[in-house]
C-alpha cells in the first residue's frame, strides 16, 4: 500500500511501489492532464510538482512521492480562477497540439515561485528540459513575462 | 490500378476545386437518416451535414477534419459563420463523425478524376457520383494543408451562404417582405423599413424545411467580417488545464492496457515467443503474438511495459539483417549511375535542351546533397484504445484519417466498414504520421483476443524504430553559367520520388532543365512527413541556388530576385523577407545570413536566416519568415503555422537524422535522436502577403526553406558549404569543407 498526497487529497493505493508516479496519476487517479511522452526524464510532458519541486513523474517511483505534496495541472488553477500563466497561454495563443503544455505549464510554475521576474535566459534555463514539437517556444517565452507582469500587477493591487 | 499516392489528392484537390465548386458542400438529399442523430442536439435543426442551429441561437460547425493543433476546427467554423452572419459568440465546433457521410468529398472527386476512369456503373448526376464515389472510397484526410483550402472553401462557406439564404427566404415569406429588403448581422434577421428583427433560430424550423439554393452567393472580401480576423482559437482554453482529451487519455470499463514490440528489422517475422519467462508477473494478462510483433496485456501500462521487456521473443531473419546505412546511400549512388549509364531516368520536367548546353561547355558548376531518413517523434507516441464485441469494433485515438483507418481495421478483422466505429480525440502532434493505421490495427488485434477493451500504448523507442520515415536521398546537379553567371542550363538527379510532383521544380527563370530521378528502393517504410517532399527538395534546389550565386560572384538575394522577374509574387515574398531582415545592414564578425524561398501547397514561403557558429555548431539567432497563401484566412494562425513549420525544420536540419544498422532503426528516444528546445530555439518574425489566387496551404509550407536558408547562412558565416544534413555530422570549425562534389 502506498499513501499519496495529490493536489490536496489523500489517498491510499495498492500499487508495486517502483510503479513511476506518472502511471499512477493517469490510471489509479483518472489525472490524465499528466502526459506520457518518453518514460526516461527527456521531454518533460509528465513534469509534476512535488513540494513544489518541478519532477519528471515518468522517472520518479511512487514511493519516492509518499508523504510528500504532489500537485498535478489540474491544480493548477486555484478555486476555479486560471492561474495567471493559464490565463496567458490563451492571451498569448501559445498551445498548438496542446500536449506538451501541461509540462511545459507547470515547469514555468515552478519558475515564477522562485523567480517571479525572469529574463528569457532564465526561461531558457528552467524551461530547457521540455520539448515542443509544434514549435511553440517563443510564445511560451512571452505567455510566461506576460504572466510574471500580471503577478507582479496583482501583488501591487493587493498592496 | 491506380497506385495510393496523396500526390494525387493534392493535385486533384486543387484542380477539382474550379471545376465542381458549387453544390459539393451542400448534400442534404443525401443526408441519410443516420446522420441527424449523431449530429443534432436535442431541438437542433440540421442544416445540411455540416451545420446545425440550436433554439439558443447557437450555432454548430461540423468539421470533417482533426485538429492537432493547426487551429483547423476554428478556422473552418469561422469560414461557415462568416458567409452565415452568425454571432461568433455563439459559434462552437463538432468533429465529424467517421462515417462516410463525412468522407472528403472534394479530395476523393478529385483523386478519381486524376487517377482513374470513371466506371459507367454509377450515378448519373455528377454531384451523386461523386458522393458515392468518395463513400466507396473511405477518405477522412487532414494532411496536404488542405483543409481551409478544400473543405473551407467547398463546404464550410457554401454550406453557411446557404443557411443564410434559406432563413432569409424564411423569414421574407413569413413577413411577406421582398427578400432584397432583408439584413443579416451576427445571428439576427433585420427588417428596416418595418423594424421587424427575428434570431435565426425563430426561424430555424422553416428554413430547415425549404429548398436548398443550389448556387448561394459567396462574400467578396470586402465583405468578410471574420475570414481574415484572429479570434482565439477554440480549442486553446481546454490546452492549459489537462482536460483536453488526447487518444492516450480514453479510459473504458474495465479496460486493459497493452505494451508492444515489433520485430526490430522491418519485414521480420516472430518465430517464438517464451510466454512462460512472463506469465506469472504481477499484472500480466497474456501475450499476444501477432506475426510482425508480439503484445503483453496487463493490468496497468507500466507492468505491460515491464513483462515485455522481460519477455524472451526470437524473430526469423527478413534478409535485411545486414543492410547498415552506408549501404543504402551507396545503392542510391548505383541506381544514379546505372539510370545515367542506360538513360534510365524518368523525367520530372524538362525544358529546352539542358544536356545539350551542359554538353557544349563553359563554365560548369555541379553539386551533390544528400539527406537521411528522419522521424516524426509526435510529442504523443501512437496509441488507440479498442473494444471488440459482437462482430463489431470501436476505436479511439488520434487520426488524421479516421474514415480510412476504419476501413484498414475493418479489413484486418475481416468486418464490414459500417460496423467499425471510430472516435477521433485532439491529436498530440500529427505531421503526417497519423495517416498511417498500424497502431490501430494493432489495437484492434490485441483487443480482439483478450476480449476486454485495451489500451496499446507504444512506448517512445517503438514509436521512433517503427515510424513510417521521411526517405533519404541523394540529389546531384549541375548547372552551367554563362558570361554573366546567369545560369543557362539546370541539371537535377535525384533517387525515389513521392509527392507532391512539384517539389524539386523551381521557380527561376532557366532556358534549359532537366529535371528527373530513379526510384531506388529500400525496406524502410515510407511515410508522408511534414511537407513531404518539398522537405529534402527545397534544401537542395535552395542550396544549389546559392551557390550559383557565389559561383557568379553575385549577392544570392539579388541573383535569386533577376531569376524571378516573370513571378512578381515569388519576387514580392522575398522582398518582403529580404526588406524586413535588413539584408544590407552589415554583421558583427562571425554572422551570416542565408535566404531561401519556395513555394509547396499553393503556399509562397521566403526566410532569411540569421545565424552564427559556436563550438563547431550553428546557432540560429533570427528568423524573418514573409508568407503568401493567398489570403491569410486567421493570421494568428498563419503565422503561428509558420513558426511551427521553422522549428520543425530546424530541429531536422540540425539534429534530424535516423539510420539503419543491421537492418533496424540505431535511434530510440530523444537522447539519441534530439530535438529543437527552448534555448536554441530562434526569434522568428513573420510578415504575412495577401497576395490573391487561390487559398495556399498552412500546416507544411513553413518548413522546406528554413534548412537551405540555414545552410547559406552558415556558408555567409564561415564560407563552410554543408551538403549533407543534418549540422550535427559536421564539425564547423575544422577548416576543411563537409559535403562532397561530384567529379
Amino acid at each position: 500500500m502506498v499513501t499519496l498526497t495529490v493536489n490536496g487529497e489523500s489517498h491510499v493505493l495498492d500499487v508495486d511501489p517502483r510503479t513511476p508516479l506518472l502511471w499512477v496519476l493517469r490510471e489509479q487517479l483518472a489525472l490524465t492532464g499528466t502526459k506520457f511522452g518518453c518514460g526516461i526524464a527527456q521531454c518533460g510532458a509528465c513534469t509534476v510538482h512535488l513540494d513544489g519541486q518541478p519532477v519528471r513523474a515518468c522517472v520518479t517511483p511512487v514511493a519516492a512521492a509518499e508523504g510528500r505534496r504532489v500537485r498535478t495541472i489540474e491544480d493548477l488553477a486555484a478555486g476555479g480562477r486560471l492561474h495567471p500563466l493559464q490565463q496567458a497561454w490563451i492571451d498569448e495563443q501559445v498551445p498548438q497540439c496542446g500536449y506538451c503544455q501541461s509540462g511545459q505549464l507547470m515547469a514555468a510554475a515552478a519558475l515564477l515561485e522562485t523567480n517571479p521576474d525572469p529574463d528569457d535566459e532564465e526561461i531558457d534555463a528552467a524551461l530547457r528540459g521540455n520539448i515542443c514539437r509544434c514549435g511553440t517556444y517563443q510564445r511560451i517565452r512571452r505567455g510566461v513575462r506576460r504572466a510574471a507582469r500580471a503577478l507582479a500587477a496583482g501583488e501591487q493591487d493587493d498592496g | 490500378m491506380a497506385r495510393w499516392t496523396r500526390r494525387a489528392v493534392i493535385a486533384t484537390g486543387v484542380a477539382a476545386g474550379g471545376l465542381l465548386a458549387v453544390g459539393v458542400g451542400i448534400r442534404r438529399g443525401d443526408l441519410s437518416e443516420s446522420v441527424a442523430p449523431l449530429v443534432a442536439g436535442d431541438g437542433e435543426q440540421v442544416f445540411d451535414i455540416w451545420l446545425t442551429l440550436a433554439p439558443d441561437n447557437g450555432v454548430t460547425a461540423i468539421v470533417p477534419h482533426a485538429e492537432m493543433g493547426q487551429g483547423v476546427h476554428t478556422s473552418l467554423a469561422m469560414m461557415l459563420a462568416d458567409e452565415l452572419d452568425a454571432d461568433w459568440e455563439k459559434v462552437s465546433v463538432r468533429e465529424a463523425p467517421a462515417t462516410r457521410d463525412y468522407a472528403n468529398y472534394a479530395l476523393a472527386r478529385g483523386y478519381l478524376l486524376g487517377e482513374r476512369d470513371v466506371p459507367g456503373f454509377l450515378l448519373p448526376t455528377v454531384d451523386g457520383f461523386f458522393l458515392a464515389a468518395t463513400r466507396f472510397e473511405a477518405l477522412q484526410i487532414t494532411g496536404g494543408s488542405l483543409s481551409v483550402r478544400t473543405t473551407g472553401r467547398y463546404a464550410m462557406r457554401i454550406a453557411g451562404a446557404a443557411a443564410r439564404e434559406m432563413l432569409v427566404t424564411a423569414a421574407a415569406d413569413a413577413w411577406a417582405v421582398p427578400r432584397a429588403e432583408l439584413l443579416t448581422r451576427r445571428g439576427e434577421l433585420l427588417h428596416a423599413p418595418s423594424g421587424r428583427r427575428a434570431r435565426y433560430a425563430d426561424f430555424a424550423e422553416r428554413a430547415a424545411a425549404l429548398p436548398e439554393p443550389p448556387a448561394p452567393r459567396l462574400k467578396a472580401p470586402d465583405e468578410f467580417t471574420l475570414m481574415g480576423t484572429s479570434p482565439p482559437r477554440l480549442d486553446v482554453p481546454p490546452k492549459v488545464d489537462g482536460t483536453a482529451r488526447f487518444g492516450i487519455d480514453v479510459a473504458l470499463p474495465g479496460m486493459r492496457y497493452a505494451a508492444v514490440r515489433a520485430a526490430p528489422v522491418f519485414g521480420a517475422r516472430v518465430d517464438s515467443i517464451a510466454t512462460e519467462s512472463v506469465q506469472d508477473l504481477p499484472g500480466v494478462r497474456r501475450v499476444v503474438d501477432l506475426g510482425d510483433a508480439v503484445a503483453v496485456v496487463a493490468d496497468g501500462y507500466w507492468q505491460a511495459e515491464q513483462a515485455l521487456r522481460q519477455l524472451d521473443v526470437r524473430f526469423t531473419a527478413s534478409g535485411n539483417e545486414s543492410v547498415d546505412q552506408d549501404d543504402i546511400y551507396r545503392r542510391f549512388a548505383d541506381s544514379l549511375e546505372r539510370a545515367a549509364a542506360d538513360d534510365a531516368f524518368t523525367t520530372d520536367l524538362r525544358r529546352g535542351d539542358a544536356p545539350g548546353r551542359l554538353a557544349a561547355g563553359g563554365r560548369l558548376v555541379s553539386a551533390e546533397y544528400r539527406v537521411p531518413y528522419l522521424a516524426h517523434a509526435t510529442m504523443e507516441p501512437m496509441n488507440c484504445t479498442a473494444v471488440v464485441a459482437d462482430g463489431r469494433c470501436e476505436l479511439w485515438l488520434g487520426t488524421q484519417n479516421p474514415l480510412g483507418f476504419a476501413k484498414d481495421v475493418a479489413g484486418a478483422l475481416d468486418l464490414d466498414i459500417d460496423d467499425v466505429r471510430v472516435h477521433n480525440q485532439y491529436l498530440g502532434g500529427g505531421f503526417g504520421r497519423r495517416a498511417f493505421p498500424d497502431f490501430a490495427i494493432q489495437a484492434a488485434r490485441i483487443a480482439r483476443e483478450a476480449g476486454t477493451p485495451v489500451k496499446l500504448i507504444w512506448s517512445r523507442e517503438e514509436d521512433m524504430r517503427h515510424d513510417h520515415y521521411r526517405q533519404a536521398n541523394v540529389s546531384r546537379f549541375r548547372a552551367l553559367l554563362d558570361d554573366t553567371g546567369r545560369p543557362q542550363a539546370w541539371e537535377n538527379s535525384y533517387v525515389d520520388k513521392h509527392d507532391p510532383e512539384e517539389a524539386p521544380h523551381i521557380p527561376y527563370a532557366i532556358e534549359n532543365q532537366l529535371i528527373r530521378f530513379v526510384e531506388s528502393p529500400t525496406h524502410v517504410p515510407w511515410g508522408f512527413w511534414r511537407s513531404v517532399d518539398h522537405s529534402l527538395h527545397a534544401f537542395f534546389t535552395e542550396s544549389f541556388i546559392d551557390e550559383l550565386a557565389v559561383a557568379a560572384g553575385q549577392d544570392p538575394y539579388r541573383y535569386r530576385r533577376a531569376l524571378l522577374a516573370g513571378e512578381p509574387r515569388f519576387r514580392a515574398v522575398l522582398d518582403l523577407a529580404a526588406e524586413r531582415s535588413g539584408w544590407d545592414r552589415p554583421l558583427p564578425a562571425g554572422h551570416g545570413r542565408g535566404i531561401a524561398i519556395h513555394r509547396s501547397f499553393g503556399t509562397i514561403v521566403a526566410q532569411v536566416v540569421e545565424a552564427t557558429v559556436e563550438d563547431g555548431r550553428p546557432r540560429v539567432q533570427r528568423v524573418v519568415c514573409a508568407v503568401d497563401a493567398g489570403f491569410a484566412v486567421h493570421p494568428d494562425g498563419l503565422r503561428a503555422q509558420m513558426e511551427s513549420g521553422i522549428v520543425y525544420g530546424l530541429t531536422a536540419a540540425l539534429y534530424g537524422e535516423i539510420s539503419i544498422r543491421g537492418g533496424a532503426v540505431r535511434q530510440g528516444n530523444f537522447h539519441d535522436y534530439p530535438m529543437l528546445r527552448i534555448d536554441e530555439s530562434p526569434l522568428i518574425e513573420t510578415h504575412i502577403v495577401d497576395g490573391g489566387g487561390p487559398l495556399g496551404g498552412a500546416g507544411e509550407p513553413g518548413t522546406p526553406a528554413i534548412a537551405p536558408a540555414l545552410a547559406n547562412a552558415v556558408y555567409a558565416a564561415t564560407g563552410i558549404r554543408v551538403r549533407e544534413l543534418p549540422f550535427a555530422r559536421h564539425d564547423l570549425s575544422r577548416p576543411e569543407r563537409p559535403g562532397r562534389d561530384i567529379a
